[in-house]
């Protein structure tokens, strides 16, 4: 078990490796010195030699790629090429801000996802059943822009329910702050419940077909009690494996309903930085993205481990 | 054709002979088909007896319905009673059979190696049999459960119940699922092919182990099995099963050596392989001609005529139980269905 864990921790710290070298050497094959590149095509060789000189951008890449991986290792990767600011504390608000509206729409999701696809499965043969199961499918064809407008639309436009946009941390206003994130954290979790709700039933539908099911209900158990007690936990495996991805695809993807709320996210960040030519602020959170999503799967893969025994026993 | 238990014959027996299992004019339907036709059965306790066909048969139906674990579209109708507890059960609540299910009677499956849940120690397995019916504490149940690992024969019982199933051998598992199953000390037993998926050598000893089990307890044993040699060897008595319907019954000894019904006579026919190994020339193994035939595709009247040779136009009429012998269980538990019975004595 706990070499098991010890190999996945291993690989998470390769796959980091790798994977700042490669966004790293990205940046270095884009064409042109980063220094001219950000002050524009106008900018005089001098000013370009100086900026040069100032953000090390002479030395050589070795030295430069440590510099960074340092930097983004102590939370400070350096201050912005073009307005100057520190990039750290900029990513850490950004993403602090996708990480209410990530974990709010996953938590949103979850809590309705579960029993609605464990419902599904177990009425799979009633009308009720197949009723909800044609209704997640139509959640799952519907993309979350599309959903947030029509819940602006509706919710904060005609009923003027909630505001149309916007951010207010948690810490300054409780009451406004939940206002603000219902909206964006709704039509997030409606597709990626729909999606989630829909392999639940189909998890729990495979399990309702195992034999040690049978086992438990001829022990004495009733057909609820023991998919609760044996089935679950069983089903949970594939689940997983897709609350993982969800919550990766949701970090990377907000950005488009970060937009549509007028959210200053990480991927709005993202998007004004390629913007504005800021290359080591993209460099940065980009990596930022890729260390959330490798260790999304190195959880999972723990939480394989914690589910099913079978997978412990080392290889 | 239900030929239920005379009065005089229910008057007379003894309290002993009080059956624990009584099943009358069972049918299991699908909405199309009926797969279990007018199937009547009864097991004294003490009593083991084993119930053998073909694949597609009904053996399996048989023993779901008993026990109330029919899969979703499929209805039973008739009479299951089990000792000790009142009325029917075919029409009893989805709770008031959890009651009785793994207390009073419980099951063996086929499968070990998919009958236990992957995700749970051993030990709680069989744990939980005693705890669901409040029969122990949750302390309690752990300690007998080791107990009852010990009883089944497996090595070093403690450090079994802390293994996960995918930890065990086939064997040990069908173990342990024959340990759930006798937790509660049941009254009846059902197995369902139990050594089937099991290795020869490791056939016997969990044949064995069920014997002993079900003997210590004086329990009633519905055995299921198509291997011939498994009912001589585990059962008293025998009831054949072909097409969703009982059309033979008696001691084993009496319907291996002389049956009557055709089906019955073509099926040990086709297992004797003593006969076979003498043979000289290769010529074909003795086979009952034709398949059996889908559910719901059986011939009206006796359901073996269209692969009978005997069969006449006689056979398109069901041909009604004929009881053979006096056996203290009742007349269903003696007999055959056959206008023309094997063994030359027409009736």
């Amino acid at each position: 078990m706990l070499l098991r864990l010890a190999h996945r921790f291993g690989v998470l710290v390769a796959s980091l490796v790798a994977s700042s070298l490669v966004v790293f050497g990205f940046m270095q094959v884009l064409p042109g010195n980063p220094a001219r590149v950000a002050l524009g095509v106008n900018a005089s060789e001098a000013a370009v030699a100086q900026m040069t000189a100032e953000y090390g951008l002479d030395r050589p890449l070795v030295v430069q790629y440590l510099d960074w991986v340092g930097g983004m290792l102590t939370l400070d990767p350096g201050i912005e090429y073009v307005s100057k600011a520190p990039i750290g504390p900029q990513v850490a608000d950004r993403l602090g801000v996708t990480l209410w509206l990530v974990v709010a729409a996953m938590l949103l999701a979850f809590v309705v996802a579960v029993p609605v696809g464990v419902w599904m499965a177990v009425r799979h043969r009633h009308a009720d059943g197949v009723v909800l199961s044609g209704v997640s499918q139509v959640g799952v064809a519907v993309p979350a822009f599309l959903a947030g407008i029509l819940l602006i639309s509706v919710f904060a436009v005609r009923l003027g329910w909630v505001p149309s946009g916007g951010w207010v941390p948690p810490a300054q206003d409780p009451v406004e702050f939940l206002r603000r994130l219902v909206l964006p954290a709704v039509s997030l979790a409606l597709v990626q419940g729909s999606v989630l709700a829909r392999y639940v039933r189909s998890a729990v539908l495979d399990v309702l077909r195992e034999d040690y099911l049978r086992t438990a209900r001829a022990k004495g158990l009733r057909p609820m009690e023991a998919l609760w007690k044996h089935g679950l936990r069983n089903a949970a495996v594939p689940v997983v494996t897709v609350l993982g991805l969800q919550l990766a695809t949701l970090l990377v993807g907000a950005v488009v309903v970060e937009r549509v709320f007028v959210i200053p996210g990480l991927g709005s960040l993202l998007i004004d930085s390629v913007a504005g030519r800021e290359l080591l602020t993209v460099q940065t959170v980009v990596m930022v993205l890729v260390v959330a999503v490798l260790v999304i799967n190195f959880v999972v893969d723990a939480l394989y481990l914690a589910i099913d025994p079978r997978l412990r026993t080392a290889r | 054709m239900s030929t239920a238990a005379t009065g005089a014959a229910g008057a007379g027996r003894r309290a002993g002979d009080e059956p624990v299992l009584d099943v009358r004019g069972l049918h299991v339907r699908t909405r199309h088909t009926e797969l279990l036709s007018d199937v009547d059965l009864t097991i004294r306790r003490g009593e083991r007896v084993g119930l053998i066909g073909e694949s597609g048969s009904g053996k399996s139906l048989t023993a779901l319905a008993v026990l109330g674990l029919l899969g979703e579209g499929l209805t039973a109708t008739g009479g299951v009673h089990l000792a000790g507890h009142e009325g029917n059960l075919l029409e009893r609540s989805e709770g008031g059979l959890a009651r009785i299910r793994g207390d009073d009677m419980a099951m063996v499956f086929q499968e070990p190696m998919t009958a236990l849940n992957p995700t749970m120690r051993v030990g709680a397995q069989v744990a939980e049999a005693m705890t669901v019916h409040g029969s122990a504490s949750r302390s309690q149940a752990r300690r007998r459960a080791v107990d009852l690992l010990d009883q089944v024969g497996l090595p070093d019982p403690e450090h079994a119940a802390r293994a996960y199933p995918h930890q065990l051998s086939g064997g040990q598992r069908q173990r342990v699922v024959a340990a759930i199953a006798l937790a509660n000390d049941p009254v009846l037993l059902v197995c369902d092919e139990p050594t089937t998926a099991l290795d020869v050598t490791v056939q016997a000893l969990v044949l064995d182990l069920i014997v002993t089990g079900v003997q210590s307890r004086d329990a009633a044993l519905l055995f299921i099995t198509h291997d011939l040699a498994v009912v001589a060897t585990v059962c008293e008595r025998v009831l054949v099963m072909y097409g969703g319907r009982i059309v033979e019954a008696g001691p084993v000894g009496q319907v291996f050596t002389d049956p009557r019904h055709q089906y019955t006579a073509g099926l040990l026919a086709a297992s004797d392989l003593t006969a076979a190994g003498a043979r000289r020339e290769r010529s074909a193994l003795p086979t009952i001609p034709g398949t059996v035939p889908p559910a719901g595709r059986f011939p009206d009247g006796c359901v073996f005529r269209n692969r009978c040779p005997a069969a006449t136009g006689q056979c398109a009429t069901r041909p009604p139980w004929t009881p053979r012998g006096d056996h203290g269980a009742g007349e269903t538990a003696s007999g055959y269905a056959c206008f023309y019975p094997a063994g030359g004595e027409l009736r």
